[in-house]
């Protein structure tokens, strides 16, 4: 069946609304099941056994002591998850930072894993396994692991994406470069220069909930997986492969999920568990503590960037360029190239060049955070391009319009954009009567833009209708933030049924066709998309039936507002037959009413916003306090509003937190000091005001509603618009994430003793 | 080791169980009783996911042993509707969306519950500092303390 | 690992007292079990002190108020009398951790956590305040700044247990106040911390006065060259600017996950300005 997903204007009856979702009396009544409250019989607990060193060689772990300790069912270390990679490096990688094989790579590593009959005989047990470790020299800052006397992390890696090949191995793997012009010919045309150095440290998704899973291997070969996930196809595919599977043996069920903001998009104890489970011949349940999950699961790159921006009095940008250093981990990532992509991608730029350096450290394997490496490169141009206003004499938000990509703009990482926000948003900021209110004692303003790519990708959705004439939706993108709500209202809107017809749920790997993961904006975007391709086709059946039930042609019947229409003349005197009435009858006129949609979801609109953020700075302790904030942000179409309200809000706040706070700490024996959310310092209730949110929908020409992913551009600009704000207040440019009181107060003192 | 026999109060029900003298009393809800409710977020106090009322104070579930439950009165979000009919609270929250992912919703929800038992008018600023030792990483909190305000309002007309 | 709940103070006194191997006393346990959590204490005896009559309860007497060391600090905060007399000491008992942790943490185990960042410590020692302690040979009270002696240790001997907190009977003009810093608005340790306890004359003039800082050394430092500075005073800027300049001086903080040397010094004494100055003002110093 050909689908057609272009924007086509309509009328919404279903979407656009805001009605309650479908798994949500399950969520405030405590029944809704995580990855931690699932239980099988016979599940045994299962434990890791972590590395306490930055760097150092496994010389010999002795497991035996741990074995003869009564409860124990199995100890695992890497020779039990052997090399199935087949030459696949980002698989291997995967396969060592599940369990260290030959080094130990940063605080947190896991070395060994047990299941005992219980949690206490667990941890007895990890007493009990005796690791042999020799230390190496480590690195965790990533300017100091980019230079050449850096101790090396992995001695097989040289940089790639450089002119001559290198001799000598490094801890950058990789060089990518961006841009078009010749900046160093715009450079020369401007009036005005701002070159700026920043920092941003390295912080964590901080979801709730952490890592969980149950497993159950079989002794026939087959094994089931329940597990908080964003994509338990992905897992299925990763698991599989490490464990040397059929990926049609396991079967994955994603569990609701409790956070996962990209942290959540590869596996870590997975496979552990599931090697646990074939050794032991029970079930195992592996829940992560926190301290764990801070030490060994997904934060984001620490950055070094360098910024160059020039322009005409006039406000006229005529070259800018980027240097940005991303750290990995310790395994080679794509982090400082997809920074370099999105640097500028704001702005219609003659002259533009981004560099971005993927560095290796001694941390945890970088993981997706939300819009991941966008924030941090928006922190560096959008504080420079305000300072650049300010220079010119000009209103930042002038600026910014007068400078800002359109509808055809080659966009500084290449593609031409077509109907796009920035434009808007910016507008919209101009005329927000936010940007008028008055400010107080120690109080200043300050706004930034931000863009996302948004992905599409591969997408399976099933459709059924009950012979009751109620919709059974079933997705394979796992709803991190109310989808499944999203989802059951673009059904109703397609098939012209209320939204109570309709039921949403998320189908495990075994009953559904593949779907890439919650990740890239997709959800909503891609099963929408899903959605309508497969209600169109049950569309088809229906009238079909309808058809054969008035024995008319099929091309005579019509689908209108949830019922088939006979067209013509000719059939004047047929009335109207609902959904539910072709569906009772369904037995009788050729079985089961169903619509499938396999598709790749190509032409994700890309994203942008721009916020507006006032905060109020002591000048006597560096405290910084948001006391306003406002999104403006393109949704293309928002299905379910209240949700797109809730991922703009939730965005600035982990921006927020990320500006203000948030941090991983290590010492200078390479070991996290903060694991924990007593020194991890998410943003509380108490420190936050009222988010306000203002939805434009410029609609996706390449979606049938003109959806576009909202989830991730909503962290991209908090980072620059406070820091500009702090800026304004305070009368300090902070160029180091986060904008800690003691930064704060030393920029203050500093800034004090530079003017007396 | 001995497992302490404990008599308790659980929603109104008597409960008797055994328990390790170690295990806390989120342990004990979780994996002896089947109240799965309560989440465990940091194990430390910190992050309120696993937030109870004991003896009509809220406690967090992770920082109390098994055996202190001896004779004592155990409020969990498995109580706090009546049977169909949700607390206003759990009304407002589905309402306003003051949930993304839910897995800090039944801490927020028993949090909620105490602050307003105990100021049934509460301005934002008391609502903020009352919810603060709840985390939710989705929300920004907007709808959440919204939700709260809405709920104490159909609260004090009841 | 054995969990008793004690009926009385001398049965506590001599199970602690007996105990073979590491024995740990519970009131609200928001330290205890976070350290038996993190594998960094497993004490073999586990004593629950709150089914010990009497030490659920604050009581007034004529001397002044005896807060019993399984009271949790939300009760503090709900004993209006304690409230008016002692505020400084309520508002730091009451920031210690969330409202679910206030349920449950007394101002004793804040004590005898012995964290030089405890936050209700500061106060009590700028208010004089008496641990009365119980163990194997009786009875003693002793000064609340002399209970923690380096972080997580403390003077008290094997058997020991802290049964209450004195604070005296309030003359007329007399106010106290705690102030910390946090980088967010709740849920952390102090950074750095001040408190304050005046006693004002009849003409507004600072007749006694005690300073504490938390945060900026081993354990919370009582700075009397501070209190020095106060007394003959009536918080003019000059004196304001002396007694920032001699708390800084007092420091001797370290760099850590929390915050710089620096930003520590600065801090104390910008706290001890204003915790100075809204102790004058509940004295009733204008």
């Amino acid at each position: 069946m050909n689908f057609d997903p272009r924007f086509s204007g309509r009328k919404f009856a279903s979407v656009g609304t805001r009605p309650i979702r479908p798994d949500g009396i399950d969520k405030v009544t405590g029944r809704a099941r995580y990855g931690a409250d699932f239980n099988m019989a016979g599940q045994l607990v299962g434990r890791v056994l972590r590395s306490p060193h930055a760097h150092a060689r496994i010389v010999k772990i002795d497991t035996s002591k741990a074995e003869k300790l009564a409860g124990v069912k199995a100890v695992i270390t890497a020779a039990d998850l052997p090399d199935l990679t087949d030459g696949d490096a980002a698989m291997y990688d995967v396969l060592d930072n599940c369990m260290a094989r030959t080094k130990a790579l940063y605080d947190g590593h896991a070395v060994a894993a047990v299941a005992a009959i219980d949690a206490r005989t667990a941890r007895q047990a990890l007493k009990l396994i005796e690791v042999e470790y020799e230390l190496l020299p480590h690195v965790t800052d990533v300017d100091e692991a980019a230079k050449h006397t850096a101790p090396l992390i992995n001695d097989a890696i040289f940089t790639e994406g450089l002119e001559e090949k290198p001799v000598k191995p490094s801890n950058v793997t990789k060089r990518s470069q961006f841009g078009h012009g010749d900046v160093h010919q715009g450079f020369g045309q401007a009036d005005f220069i701002v070159e700026r150095s920043f920092k941003t440290e390295q912080t964590h998704q901080g979801y709730i909930e952490p890592h969980a899973c149950v497993a159950n291997f079989s002794s026939d070969g087959t094994a089931d997986l329940w597990v908080c996930t964003q994509g338990h196809f992905v897992y299925r595919q990763h698991c599989a492969q490490l464990l040397g599977m059929e990926a049609s043996k396991l079967r994955v069920t994603s569990s609701e999920i409790g956070g996962g903001f990209g942290g959540k998009t590869h596996v870590w104890a997975e496979p552990v568990a599931l090697a646990l489970s074939r050794k032991a011949g029970r079930p195992v349940k592996l829940v992560m503590t926190r301290d764990e999950v801070f030490r060994a699961s997904g934060p984001t790159s620490a950055t070094s960037i360098d910024v160059k921006i020039g322009a005409r009095k006039d406000g006229t940008i005529t070259a800018a360029e980027a240097t940005l250093r991303y750290s990995c981990g310790p395994y080679a990532g794509s982090w400082a190239e997809i920074g370099a992509m999105t640097a500028f991608a704001c702005y219609k730029l003659d002259n533009v060049k981004t560099v971005g350096y993927e560095v290796l450290v001694n941390r945890p394997k970088t993981a997706a955070y939300r819009a991941p490496s966008a924030p941090m490169a928006a922190f560096a141009v959008e504080s420079a391009v305000d300072e650049l206003a300010k220079k010119i004499g000009m209103d930042p938000v002038d600026f910014r319009i007068k400078n800002a990509a359109q509808e055809g703009t080659r966009s500084s990482y290449g593609p031409v954009y077509g109907p796009i926000g920035i434009g808007p948003t910016l507008e919209a900021v101009k005329s927000h009567p936010h940007m008028k209110a008055p400010l107080g004692k120690n109080q200043g303003r300050g706004m930034a833009c931000g863009f996302w790519f948004n992905f599409g990708g591969q997408t399976c959705t099933d459709l059924n209708i009950g012979m009751d004439g109620s919709v059974s939706l079933a997705v394979g993108t796992v709803d991190v933030g109310g989808s499944r709500a999203s989802l059951s209202l673009v059904a109703a809107e397609e098939l012209g049924i209320d939204y109570s017809q309709v039921k949403a749920i998320v189908a495990d790997t075994s009953s559904l066709g593949y779907n890439d993961m919650t990740d890239g904006s997709r959800g909503t975007f891609s099963s929408s998309m899903a959605t309508i391709s497969a209600a169109r086709n049950a569309i088809l059946i229906l009238r079909e039936r309808a058809a054969q039930m008035w024995d008319i042609a099929v091309d005579d019947v019509v689908w209108e507002k949830g019922h088939a229409i006979a067209k013509g003349e000719k059939h004047g005197n047929l009335g109207k037959l609902s959904l539910k009435e072709i569906a009772v009858e369904s037995g009788k006129t050729g079985g089961p009413i169903a619509g499938h949609s396999e598709l790749v979801a190509d032409g994700a609109g890309v994203s942008f916003a721009t916020h507006i953020c006032d905060i109020e700075v002591d000048p006597d302790t560096g405290a910084a306090r948001v006391i306003r904030y406002t999104v403006v942000q393109d949704a293309g179409k928002a299905v379910h509003p209240t949700y797109v309200e809730g991922q703009y809000q939730g965005g600035a706040a982990q921006g927020i937190g990320w500006a203000l706070n948030e941090e991983y700490i290590y010492g200078k024996d390479g070991r996290l000091q903060n694991a924990g959310f007593l020194d991890y310092r998410i943003p509380v209730c108490s420190d936050l005001p009222m988010i306000d949110t203002q939805i434009l929908e410029i609609p996706n020409p390449n979606h049938p509603y003109g959806v576009r992913g909202v989830g991730e551009t909503s962290i991209v600009p908090p980072l620059a618009a406070i820091a500009n704000a702090v800026s304004n207040a305070a009368g300090v440019r902070m160029t180091h994430i986060p904008m800690s009181p003691p930064r704060i107060l030393a920029a203050i003192e500093a800034e004090r003793e530079w003017s007396k | 080791m001995a497992g302490i026999a404990v008599s308790t109060t659980i929603n109104g029900d008597a409960v008797e169980y055994l328990c390790q003298p170690d295990e806390t009393l989120l342990d004990v809800l979780r994996d002896r009783l089947g109240l799965t409710g309560a989440k465990e977020g940091c194990g430390t106090g910190d992050c309120g996911a696993c937030s109870i009322i004991l003896d009509d104070r809220l406690v967090c579930s992770c920082l109390v042993l098994g055996a202190e439950a001896e004779g004592r009165r155990v409020e969990t979000i498995e109580g706090m509707a009546h049977g169909d009919t949700l607390h206003p609270l759990q009304q407002k929250f589905l309402e306003h969306a003051a949930l993304q992912c839910g897995i800090c919703t039944p801490g927020f929800l028993i949090a909620a519950k105490d602050l307003l038992a105990k100021n049934p008018d509460p301005t934002e600023e008391e609502i903020r500092f009352g919810l603060a030792g709840n985390l939710c990483r989705c929300t920004g909190y907007d709808k959440i303390v919204r939700a709260v305000q809405d709920a104490a309002i159909v609260m004090k007309g009841a | 690992m054995r969990y008793i709940r004690p009926l009385s103070i001398e049965d506590a006194v001599g199970q602690l007292a007996g105990s073979a191997g590491a024995a740990a006393i519970l009131a609200g346990g928001s330290d205890l079990l976070v350290r038996m959590k993190g594998g960094f204490a497993e004490p073999e005896l586990i004593v629950d002190i709150k089914a010990i009559d009497g030490l659920s309860e604050i009581r007034e007497t004529a001397e002044g108020f005896s807060i019993g060391a399984a009271v949790p600090c939300a009760v503090l905060g709900e004993n209006i009398a304690l409230k008016k007399a002692w505020p400084g000491v309520v508002e730091a008992a009451k920031l210690i951790g969330s409202k679910q942790v206030q349920g449950r943490c007394t101002i004793v185990g804040n004590l005898c956590n012995a964290s030089p960042a405890a936050d209700s410590v500061p106060a009590l020692v700028a208010a004089g305040a008496r641990a009365s302690v119980v163990g194997p040979a009786g009875r003693r009270t002793i000064p609340v700044q002399s209970v923690p002696t380096a972080p997580g240790k403390t003077s008290l001997a094997k058997g020991e247990i802290i049964e209450a907190i004195l604070l005296d009977k309030r003359e007329p003009r007399s106010g106290d106040a705690y102030l910390r810093f946090i980088p967010r608005t709740e849920m952390d340790i102090a950074v750095v911390s001040a408190g304050v306890n005046l006693t004002l004359d009849e003409h507004g003039v600072v007749k006694s006065a005690r300073v504490a800082l938390g945060a900026v050394a081993a354990t919370v430092l009582l700075v009397e060259e501070a209190a020095e500075v106060l007394v003959g005073s009536r918080l003019d800027e000059a004196t304001l600017e002396r007694l920032a300049k001699v708390c800084a001086g007092a420091c001797r903080p370290i760099d850590d996950k929390r915050g710089t040397i620096e930003f520590r010094r600065k801090v104390a004494g910008v706290l001890a300005q204003r915790a100075a100055t809204s102790a004058y003002a509940r004295a009733g110093g204008k």
